[in-house]
């Protein structure tokens, strides 16, 4: 079952005295199953915060359908499922997290005694438990993140849309959010989100959909997309002079103590590994080099420009 | 109440109440209605009805600018802060929205009048005055000017900044308390076409002189049922039309 649905979304914006026409998404379509993490990938100007900007009507789009749980993204009852944390959020600073967190729930209607209960739930959740007090002027960049997050979870929605939810996070707030999002995941909820952190997309997602210049240009299981793709093998030894090493192989690099050879075939590792137990040498490790998501992420970049 | 409409309602109220800009006007607002009794010892003629006629323009003033500081930015904030990105993703409809914002200027602006007036009515009562119903008549329909210059100021600020806000807001308050001028300036026109361009901007724009009763008030005059009445219905036919352009313009705005 689809939870998020888009097709041939177009969307152009007009500049210079609105003669000039900037096409920013020139026919998006994807699609997020119900309990899947979604990692919505692109260059700066890409058109991923457009996209999601047309999903919540925040932008009209030029031609296209957006649907939420089958109904249209711009009816109350879409947004109703839906939990969203902008880039950068902005919240009204003379609030306190707390007062925030009721704000949001009057947007929902959510009873008084509903909110208080998912406000305590969720301010432990994100971690600004001592802290729903203080006004939001007083908060970091990565406690706004946070209150963000439970804001966005607030009515407790099947869809989470999050533009860009790491920036702004340190390392360990990156690993909680992770973590959290996982959870929300394994509560079946689906996660639609952009984001420049690849290393974070990759821990996460389910599906990719690649954004270059207003285009999907690629989509499909993360999984699917790295399988079988095996770039090269390293062989990592020690107790080696590097004059013994050039007689072996020329593909090798030198690093603490160790060397590091790399190998395009399979079929060369055990001629190699032969070669330093003969040498009196010490294999230390055999390694497949795989393709990652900033490889494939490059690639498409490569392909498209 | 909507309960959508009733969480904006009081948002908009709290980040007013919590502007320092409110305070201070409303601050001065009740000094100048003080000092009122200062001026009507220095001045020659009726004590009450010097402090009636200049504790009155007081309130007035100041009512009148915090009515058009609040305004001007509230959308505009909203919009620049991008916190209306928060806002306009959950389950409500941009007419909510400015719903919320109009009902929620009006809940500041009965406060602000409310505080003045009560600090008023007991300098009325210390000085010696006793409690004339016409006053509170006079503060009912400057609550009614108010609610229209925050229904035009919500309509500048839905797509404008606040310094244009500031001076279309400005320009029509000013305007609207010189309208009797038009029908003088239609009668100097010779072309029909002038004299019907000149009589549909009298139709339009807003005739806040309908709302000032400080003569009937500070001089004792007669007041007509008829015309309080027509200038109720006036200020809510005229409020409806604002808020109902100012919602077109808001619904086809777009967030980039």
């Amino acid at each position: 079952m689809k939870t998020l649905e888009i097709t041939n979304l177009k969307k152009s914006f007009r500049s210079n005295f609105l003669i000039r026409k900037y096409h920013i998404l020139k026919g998006i379509d994807l699609s997020v199953e119900h309990g899947e993490i979604y990692g919505f990938l692109g260059p700066n100007g890409a058109g991923k915060t457009t996209t999601i900007k047309c999903i919540l009507g925040l932008l009209f789009p030029d031609t296209g359908e957006i649907q939420i749980n089958g109904q249209p993204a711009d009816s109350i009852a879409a947004r109703s499922q839906i939990g969203f944390l902008p880039e950068n959020p902005y919240f009204y600073d003379y609030l306190t997290a707390s007062e925030m967190l009721y704000f949001s729930a009057s947007l929902f209607a959510l009873p008084q005694a509903v909110a208080r209960e998912r406000i305590d739930l969720l301010v432990k959740l994100v971690g600004l438990e001592g802290r729903e007090h203080l006004k939001l002027r007083k908060f970091s960049k990565g406690m706004i993140q946070r209150l963000g997050m439970a804001q966005a979870l607030i009515q407790d929605p099947v869809c989470l849309i999050l533009d860009e939810p790491f920036s702004g996070l340190d390392p360990i707030g990156r690993k909680e959010f992770r973590d959290l999002i996982l959870a929300l995941k394994g509560q079946g909820k689906t996660v639609f989100f952009s984001s420049h952190i690849l290393q974070d997309m990759e821990m996460m997602v389910d599906k990719v959909g690649i954004i270059i210049n207003g285009r999907i240009s690629r989509q499909g299981r993360l999984s699917e997309m790295v399988a079988g793709s095996t770039q090269c093998y390293e062989i990592v030894c020690a107790q080696l002079s590097e004059k013994q090493l050039a007689q072996i192989t020329p593909h090798f690099a030198s690093r603490d103590n160790q060397f590091i050879i790399t190998l395009d075939n399979e079929a060369d590792i055990n001629l190699v590994v032969e070669s330093i137990i003969h040498n009196n040498g010490r294999v230390i490790a055999v390694n497949p080099v795989k393709k990652t998501l900033e490889d494939i992420f490059l690639h498409e970049m490569k392909e498209v420009q | 109440m909507n309960m959508h409409i009733k969480g904006l309602v009081l948002n908009t109220f709290r980040e007013s109440a919590r502007n320092k800009m409110f305070y201070l006007l409303v601050f001065f607002g009740i000094i100048f209605a003080l000092s009122s009794k200062l001026i009507s010892f220095l001045t020659l003629g009726d004590t009450m009805k010097v402090l009636k006629d200049t504790g009155l323009a007081a309130i007035n003033f100041f009512c009148v600018l915090i009515a058009i500081f609040t305004g001007i930015n509230l959308v505009y904030k909203e919009i620049e802060k991008k916190t209306i990105y928060n806002i306009l993703s959950k389950p409500l409809t941009r007419d909510h929205f400015i719903v919320g914002k109009f009902f929620g200027l009006a809940l500041t602006m009965l406060v602000a009048l409310l505080a003045m007036a009560s600090i008023f009515f007991l300098l009325v009562l210390l000085v010696g005055g006793g409690f004339d119903l016409k006053i509170l008549l006079y503060f009912f329909m400057l609550y009614l000017e108010l609610l229209i210059i925050v229904a035009i100021s919500l309509l500048f600020s839905s797509f404008s900044t606040p310094i244009l806000s500031f001076i279309f807001t400005v320009s029509l308050y000013l305007i609207g308390h010189i309208m009797w001028t038009f029908n003088e300036f239609k009668s100097l026109l010779s072309s029909r076409l002038w004299v019907n361009f000149t009589q549909a901007l009298y139709y339009i724009l807003p005739n806040l002189d309908k709302f000032n009763i400080k003569n009937e008030v500070v001089l004792g005059l007669p007041l007509h049922a008829g015309t309080i009445l027509f200038s109720i219905l006036y200020a809510l036919v005229y409020i409806l039309a604002l808020l109902a352009v100012t919602i077109m313009i808001f619904r086809k705005r777009e967030f980039q």
